[in-house]
């Protein structure tokens, strides 16, 4: 192999699984440390740069980051990254005074976003500092888009709502809420620079069926339910309830439900229990709540007896899987099922919807009605107007929201500096920095912890069930949060080689505890898979391979499941390991360098 | 401060033959110096012990005094151990071995431990052929005491402070060579592949198993001048083969090509294979292994490799034709012959 390249920005950033997973890039070991030590505000200073919505995020994000965790790879569990980053929100202090303010003085240029989701909203965190006057519309009388119409009150406060999303609706930005936008060409022709989509996947998905017209009165889209009980059009549900899909749409319906006079509420699901879209952690919390989960029954018919529903009527199946892996389900002859139900949730998916996006402004569309965007970028084929979000490119979550918001706004900024967006674009700050402070002493926790994951505490149930407000996770306590916090391994604190140093004495292999390093003779990569200390069998992480050394071996590691105890640079003679923390931020807007004047 | 390893393993490392990991044949995190030879030493020792499937319990490792005789905690944490006297590995040695044959003995020891202190004890080892693996871990100065030379530092090599070395060194193989060793060796901390083989041979082997390792010191003797150094080694190091260790029963894998090679069958069923570097050389003949040697010292070449083995080794209990079974399970029903035979031996002297 090749020696490794470790001035690519990417490889080392790789290394760090969980900032590498997370659509944001937030620099998570980075922040667990700082919660470590107790600068929560800290640490919450480094999660707002780069994700907008701690607070938020550390009770609803998706988690990316925990799956790809390190921790996962040499025990069962990650480290509860996502409720650390709740920890810093709950323990913060006064933040206000670090927030980048908007200048007075703006620049003269104007920008329409249309939504006020989490896209639209990091959009404007990221512009408005720059002196561009932003112009946010949403039809509902608050911003925050989905996350305070789709995320219930028991999982998301809306004092934590409100507050992160007034940081940014504080920069000044002019909103025009309740405000439906139903023509894009208004918007064009009112003269703004650019034109910034973040409208989400508004359209929840029907499912026709028989009796679907005459049960209409009990039967709900679920995105549509979860919205007006939000904004407290409905509190109440049939004693009855069935909830159809099995995505966090589904969950939070059928929770919902439960708060809100459901007593007998079931979820059916038409696929196998393994193939539900909903997180394992919130099918957890409905299971909790006394909600049972039936799978493999797909729905066949509403029954509606005297105008009124009755409950629906299910087949069954078992999936079978070809080659490929593609599911297809396949009756097994045993009779339908009959549930009987008040009131019925369709929670089945939803799609994005543009039917006030003109045809003839030179936004074109692509297959599903998706807008044809540039992949990094964000820009439409209309130069000036831009999508992020679920607008973008399909329904996904608030983090990869955030992360599209950043670089949309990256690309308006270069748009109206008259740059190129793509050959111009502020490649990401890195830093390495070297982490020695004596013979066994190092800037970071070294010694590896051995503690399994913490639960999170919850409410109790009684008490929760009765009001739909009462948060149920109640987050760690900041003793907890500092033990949780130490099973982090520091991934970002890389084990950096040095060919020219090594003198080749092997302590650094023989002391590493997870057989990580080897020195051996060169080989393919395949090849060198199979001969080192431990076979590497994770081909998803790299090999670090050296140049070299005078025996004419050549030094490789392989990163899978290093635990970053540093036990190898300490048992290095020369230093040719050295522990070197190494920082990945995504370049924002307001911390683009600005050309000198002439 | 870290003094703890992590409990964590790799995941995919496989478990030997009676289901140990390899972390069931490591011992505490070194103290020694980082980058010392010892450590790779230990290192080979571990992973020698999980690849023959030695139990852990079957073993008894000993030492004397010296960075070396610190090294039985880095290793085997689950065998038998004594940290003895300077000196006196091998008369502790002996002691143990006699009471008990049916365990594997490790005896480690260092340059002073052997060449100078403990000299005495090495040499009358060897002369009983007693069933041990005796390694040195040569680094050809007293790193315990700031690194003043020993006794087998060698003429002419200069120390980290500039003295030049005025003595002649002492050296071990050819001691113990002449001594009528039954197995004798020379390796490298640094060279793995050629000191994993030699010990599981050593252990293999009824008798004395002797290997001089060098292990140089980084603190006090790894700088330019030194003849104990990484680079010094590494630049005069010749081997007198490419040898692996076929434990019994297993397949040969290894074929070298036909004139060169040599196969050196053990007591116990195994096998070395080797393939030689210097066609001049027998390993079973010592004759030649003397004048190999002889011929590397005159080079300048560090001669690595094994050197001479005796397949036909008696080792100590055989020699004293004690019984099969461990002395020390022997209780009074066996040892005491009772008082009808004492009166039938009475009787004969009336």
């Amino acid at each position: 192999m090749k020696p490794t390249n470790i001035n690519d920005p990417e490889y080392f950033h790789k290394v760090v699984d969980c900032q590498y997973a997370c659509p944001a890039h937030t620099p998570v070991p980075e922040y667990i440390r700082l919660i470590a030590a107790e600068k929560y505000t800290e640490a919450y200073m480094v999660n707002w740069e780069s994700n907008v919505f701690p607070g938020i995020l550390g009770r609803t994000c998706d988690r990316p980051c925990e799956p790809a965790c390190r921790r996962g790879r040499i025990e069962e569990e990650p480290v509860a990254i996502c409720r650390l980053k709740r920890v810093a929100a709950d323990n913060k202090g006064e933040v206000n005074h670090l927030m980048p303010k908007a200048p007075e003085q703006k620049n003269g240029k104007k920008i329409a976003l249309i939504g006020g989701g989490p896209a639209s909203l990091t959009v404007a965190r990221d512009l408005a500092p720059l002196g561009y006057e932003i112009h946010l519309y949403d039809e509902w009388h608050k911003g925050g888009g989905m996350m305070r119409t789709q995320i219930p009150s028991f999982r998301l406060p809306e004092e934590v709502l409100d507050e992160e999303v007034n940081y940014i609706i504080d920069m000044g930005i002019h909103t025009h809420f309740n405000t439906y936008v139903s023509s894009m060409k208004e918007i064009l022709d009112k003269g703004y620079d650019a034109v910034f989509v973040g409208t989400g996947a508004p359209r929840g998905r029907d499912l026709k069926l028989p009796g679907r017209e005459e049960a209409d009165k009990n039967v709900h889209i679920g995105i549509e339910f979860l919205a007006d009980v939000a904004f407290e059009h409905r509190d109440k549900v049939g004693k009855k309830v069935i909830i159809l899909g099995g995505g966090n749409t589904a969950m939070d319906c059928c929770r919902t439900s439960r708060r809100l006079g459901g007593d007998e509420v079931k979820v059916v699901v038409r696929s196998p229990f393994k193939d539900m879209k909903a997180s394992a952690w919130e099918i957890k919390d409905a299971k909790m709540e006394d909600i049972p989960i039936m799978n493999n029954m797909p729905p066949k018919e509403f029954v509606v007896e005297d105008g009124k529903l009755k409950g629906m009527i299910f087949g069954n199946v078992r999936a079978e899987y070809n080659e490929e892996g593609r599911r297809k389900l396949i009756p097994t002859g045993e009779p339908d099922v009959f549930i009987e139900a008040d009131d019925v949730i369709i929670a089945i998916g939803q799609d994005n919807a543009f039917p006030w996006i003109e045809r003839d402004l030179g936004i074109e569309f692509g297959k599903w009605d998706i807008p044809v965007l540039h992949k990094t970028t964000f820009q439409s084929t209309n130069p000036k107007v831009f999508f992020g979000g679920d607008a973008a490119f399909g329904p996904e979550n608030i983090i990869t929201a955030a992360a599209h918001g950043h670089q949309a706004a990256i690309s308006i900024h270069l748009f109206l500096e008259g740059k190129d967006l793509v050959y111009e674009r502020p490649a990401p700050m890195t830093n390495l920095v070297q982490q020695k402070m004596g013979i066994h002493e190092w800037m970071y926790d070294s010694p590896v912890v051995e503690d399994l994951r913490y639960p999170v505490p919850h409410e109790q149930k009684t008490i929760t069930l009765t009001n739909r407000k009462i948060e149920v996770e109640l987050g760690f306590s900041q003793k907890t949060g500092f033990k949780e916090a130490q099973r982090c391994l520091n991934c970002d604190v890389q084990t950096v080689f040095d060919t020219k140093s090594c003198i080749e004495c092997d302590a650094c292999m023989d002391v590493c505890p997870t057989s990580c390093i080897t020195f051996t003779q060169n080989g393919d990569e395949e090849d060198l898979r199979t001969r080192l200390s431990a076979p590497a069998l994770n081909l998803t992480q790299d090999l670090y391979v050296s140049s070299d050394l005078p025996t004419g071996r050549v030094m490789v590691k392989d990163e899978d499941v290093c635990v970053h105890c540093g036990l190898c640079a300490e048992r290095c003679p020369t230093s040719a390991w050295d522990m070197k923390k190494y920082l990945y931020e995504v370049t924002k807007t307001y911390a683009m360098p600005v050309p000198m004047e002439i | 401060m870290t003094y703890i390893k992590p409990t964590f393993r790799h995941p995919a490392l496989p478990k030997n033959k009676i289901s140990f990991a390899k972390a069931d044949y490591e011992g505490a995190i070194s103290t020694l110096c980082a980058g010392c030879g010892h450590d790779s030493i230990s290192g080979s020792i571990v992973q020698a012990c999980y690849e023959m499937s030695i139990e852990p319990h079957k073993l008894a490792k000993i030492s004397g005094i010296g960075c070396s005789s610190k090294t039985p905690t880095y290793f085997l944490s689950n065998s038998h151990g004594f940290n003895s006297v300077h000196g006196r590995m091998p008369s502790v040695t002996t002691g143990a071995n006699m009471a008990n044959r049916d365990l594997i003995y490790l005896g480690v020891s260092g340059d002073g431990d052997t060449a100078s202190i403990g000299m005495g004890q090495f040499v009358h080892a060897i002369r009983r052929n007693l069933n041990m693996v005796y390694i040195v871990m040569n680094n050809g100065c007293y790193g315990l005491t700031k690194g003043q030379d020993s006794a087998t530092a060698d003429f002419g090599s200069v120390s980290k402070p500039g003295s030049v070395n005025q003595f002649q060194a002492i050296d071990l193989v050819g001691m113990a060579l002449e001594l009528n060793a039954t197995f004798v060796a020379r390796s490298f901390s640094g060279d793995k592949t050629q000191l994993i083989p030699l010990i599981k041979a050593a252990m293999s082997h009824p008798g004395f198993a002797f290997i001089d390792v060098i292990s140089p010191c980084v603190t006090f003797n790894n700088n330019k001048g030194s003849t104990k150094s990484y680079d010094f080694v590494r630049d005069h190091i010749e081997a007198t083969s490419v040898l692996d260790f076929v434990p019994q029963k297993d397949e040969i894998t290894v074929s070298y090509e036909e004139g060169n090679s040599a196969t050196v069958p053990l007591h116990d069923g195994s096998l070395i294979e080797l393939r030689k570097l210097s066609p001049e050389w027998n390993p079973t003949d010592r004759y030649s292994a003397f004048v190999r040697l002889q011929k590397a010292k005159m080079k300048g070449e560090i001669l690595t490799g094994l050197l001479y083995i005796d397949p036909e080794s008696t080792e100590l209990h055989d020699l004293m034709g004690t019984t099969d079974v461990p002395l020390n399970t022997l209780r009074e029903a066996e040892l005491c012959p009772g008082n009808a035979t004492l009166e039938s031996i009475n009787q004969n002297f009336r």
